[in-house]
């Protein structure tokens, strides 16, 4: 093990090194550049023996690490944002495959207007395309979780692409130190990949196809079931990481001071660090107040929320994000994992963050209060409540 | 004689799911006989998904891999990658896609996959229109063709432009060997399927492929067909490697073109000017290639005159 001061972009690259990535293909843009950028130094120098298809267009780049993920290679890719949405098709492809394409995505708003910052409108557009999301908080957990990433996308119970979102500059660009373990360990962590359910050479044998309705539901009840084991591999997963790196995330939805908690803000990716720092203030002056992390978006951790539910009465949701439904998009999915739970809490979204706004301390301190308060609108845009405009949902 | 030169393996299965006299599902016959057994074959969305048939079955005695329609130069530049990351050496490695998926949607992905060199062959089935969709027109549908997006009525008379060249913008790239094959010719055909597999590179194979519903003629003329493609100059046949033309079917005196056009319901609103206007452009493209042909030929060794010493 060594440690390093690295981005969480160079996290990024350094883990998909060490998972000794055999094809890697991507397009450039801001602000995922220097992950992909660091790997061709990797390849050129013969540090990484991977080929690395440099094609001219994000959907090309998806193409060819499914196209292969088919073959049998180990792959990875990387975008953000607008790359990301020009996926869209292919990464149907890739789940409908059961390609286990590990790619990072740099979370950036969606245009008009044109933005770089953080932003997760990027990713939930992607929600329902069968891909599994995490949203890491700091560079260490990027690098931990792209390793992860890979023993749970080759999971033979699994076998579905993996997404590491990062929040734009707040982690893409922002440097701090990480542990980054051994070779060896990690090849003791990830041994190569299974080479069954790929195309064989020489033997007559179709990938992708076609059907009718005799067989299209079976596919896709497949595709159900691969993601219903998540839950039950991804503390394997988890666990196995520990044993050799001594470093563990808690799951799907880790939780921090939640217990007697009268209310708890659900958050993703970055924000959660700022929110932890204010439910140590608040405690501090008696407010019972706790925080959950959406650690994994996708598939939703359905039985944690419910857990979570069952002990607390009010529950507030940050979304990094609007989609256009009377809440954010990780409120909507806890409203609805919630929704046959005996005890059910009340549920507020709070959009926050959009397109690289900052999350500071006041506005964690403000969803709080407007927690705490008895009514409130079912959604409220956080980002200009702290301006003195406040529109609800 | 010349007949025994295609290898009797059939790597086609029966019981394929094409319509009869199917151009496309010939040319794939022959380019796996001209490939060999150790293909990987990427099909984007096009006729040929059907062809090879439903899950559980497939039509091919060669892995297949489906895509969507635009992708298949990435596929193959993954397969490839991904060949080389395993050390599969053996691989050909092919794309075999539509005039649509190829010159219309797909031509970014094979511009990319040119450009980038990749060591693979895309093979591009024309049969001048979207026909799995059900006869739209595309970029490679000849001018003045009927298709259910150009009708003939009132005052649309089929397609109002030219057909796409492909060749051309292929060509543009400078890949390692191209060629136009028509599966009338089966010997030129498989003779150009091996010469592509045995290069290196980025290769590239037009490939002259009726569709008798789309283009509305019996389906027992496909063969017949073709020949008159070629023979009347409609297609002609040849190959490019390093810059350098070479028709692979001399033709004396064009045939003329009407006998061709006639035989297909889909020129059969073609007034005698309209005739004579396709029978320009085609004799035009053919003296086009005669000048390409003797432009690019390789220069003869330097004969041994008192004036080359000097
Ligand atoms: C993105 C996308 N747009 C449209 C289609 C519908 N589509 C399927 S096959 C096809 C026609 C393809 O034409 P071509 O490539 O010429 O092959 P052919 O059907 O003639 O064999 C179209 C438009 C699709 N599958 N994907
Ligand atoms: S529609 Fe044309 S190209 Fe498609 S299968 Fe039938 S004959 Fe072949």
């Amino acid at each position: 093990m060594t440690r390093e001061v690295m981005s969480g972009n160079y996290a990024q690259s350094y883990a998909a090194k060490l998972a000794r990535v055999q094809v890697i293909s991507a397009y450039p843009i801001t602000p995922q550049t220097s992950i992909v950028e660091r790997l061709a130094e990797f390849v050129a120098s013969g540090e990484l023996p991977a080929q690395f298809v440099k094609v001219e267009s994000e959907h090309s780049a998806m193409q060819v690490v499914v196209s292969a993920s088919a073959l049998g290679a180990r792959t990875y890719t990387a975008t953000s944002s607008q790359g990301l949405l020009l996926m869209h098709e292919l990464l149907h492809w890739a789940a409908g495959m059961r390609s286990p394409v590990v790619m990072g995505v740099v979370n950036r708003a969606v245009a008009p207007p044109w933005n770089i910052g953080a932003d997760h409108t990027d990713t939930m557009a992607q929600r329902d395309t069968g891909w599994l999301q995490f949203s890491p908080e700091s560079n260490q957990e990027v690098l931990d979780t792209v390793l992860m990433a890979y023993r749970l996308a080759e999971d033979p119970r699994v076998r579905l692409p993996v997404m590491v979102n990062e929040d734009a500059f707040f982690l893409s660009h922002t440097v701090e130190p990480v542990d980054v373990p051994s070779q060896e360990v990690v090849d003791r962590y990830l041994p190569p990949r299974d080479a069954r359910a790929i195309l064989r050479p020489g033997v007559a044998s179709r990938l992708g196809s076609f059907t009718g309705p005799e067989h299209y539901v079976e596919f896709r009840h497949e595709l159900a079931r691969a993601t219903e084991n998540v839950p039950k591999v991804l503390p394997e997963v988890e666990e196995e990481y520990e044993r050799l790196t001594g470093r563990r995330y808690g799951g799907a939805l880790p939780l921090y001071r939640t217990e007697d908690a009268d209310a708890v803000l659900v958050t993703m990716g970055t924000a959660s660090t700022t929110a932890r720092s204010v439910v140590d203030t608040l405690r501090a002056q008696g407010q019972k107040v706790g925080l959950a992390r959406l650690r994994m978006f996708r598939p939703f951790p359905e039985e944690e929320v419910r857990q979570l539910a069952a002990h607390v009465d009010r529950i507030g949701v940050v979304d990094r994000s609007y989609v256009f439904g009377p809440v954010g998009p990780a409120a909507s999915e806890l409203r609805s994992a919630i929704y046959s739970t005996p005890h059910r809490p009340e549920v507020r979204g709070f959009y926050a963050g959009l397109g690289g706004r900052d999350v500071t301390p006041g506005h964690v301190r403000h969803m709080f209060e407007e927690l705490l308060r008895t009514t409130g609108p079912a959604a409220l845009w956080e980002d200009l409540a702290a301006m003195g405009v406040v529109s609800d949902g | 004689m010349a007949r025994l030169t295609i290898p009797a393996q059939e790597l086609m299965y029966r019981g394929h799911a094409a319509c009869p006299g199917c151009g496309p599902a010939l040319a794939m016959r022959l380019l796996l006989k001209g490939f060999g057994p150790r293909t990987i074959v990427s099909i984007p969305a096009c006729c040929w998904t059907v062809i090879a048939t439903p899950y559980p079955t497939t039509a091919l005695a060669v892995p297949l891999l489906d895509t969507p329609i635009e992708s298949t130069g990435a596929s193959i530049s993954g397969l490839r990658a991904a060949a080389d990351a395993l050390g599969l050496d053996d691989l050909t490695i092919v794309g075999v896609a539509g005039d649509g998926g190829t010159a219309d949607i797909g031509l970014q992905s094979l511009s990319g996959m040119l450009e980038r060199r990749t060591n693979a062959i895309y093979v591009m089935y024309d049969n001048e229109g979207y026909m799995n969709t059900g006869v739209q027109r595309s970029g490679a549908t000849p001018k003045g063709a009927w298709t259910t997006t150009t009708p003939v009525q009132g005052r649309s008379r089929g397609k109002p432009e030219s057909k796409k060249a492909i060749m051309e913008i292929v060509l543009a790239h400078r890949p390692a060997y191209a060629a136009t094959l028509n599966p009338a010719f089966p010997e030129d055909f498989v003779r150009k399927a091996e010469k592509a597999r045995d290069h290196a590179g980025a290769r590239f194979l037009h490939v002259y492929a009726p569709c008798p519903p789309g283009w509305k003629f019996d389906s027992a003329e496909t063969v017949a067909l073709g020949r008159l493609a070629t023979d009347s100059g409609v297609f002609p046949l040849y190959e490019v490697e390093e810059g350098a033309y070479r028709i692979t079917r001399k033709l004396g005196e064009l045939k003329s073109v009407e006998p061709y056009l006639r035989a297909q319901g889909r020129f059969r609103h073609f007034t005698p000017a309209e005739v004579e206007e396709f029978a320009q452009d085609v004799r035009s493209g053919w003296e086009r290639l005669l000048r390409l042909e003797a432009e690019t030929a390789p220069l003869p060794p330097p004969a041994k005159t008192a004036a080359s010493t000097a």
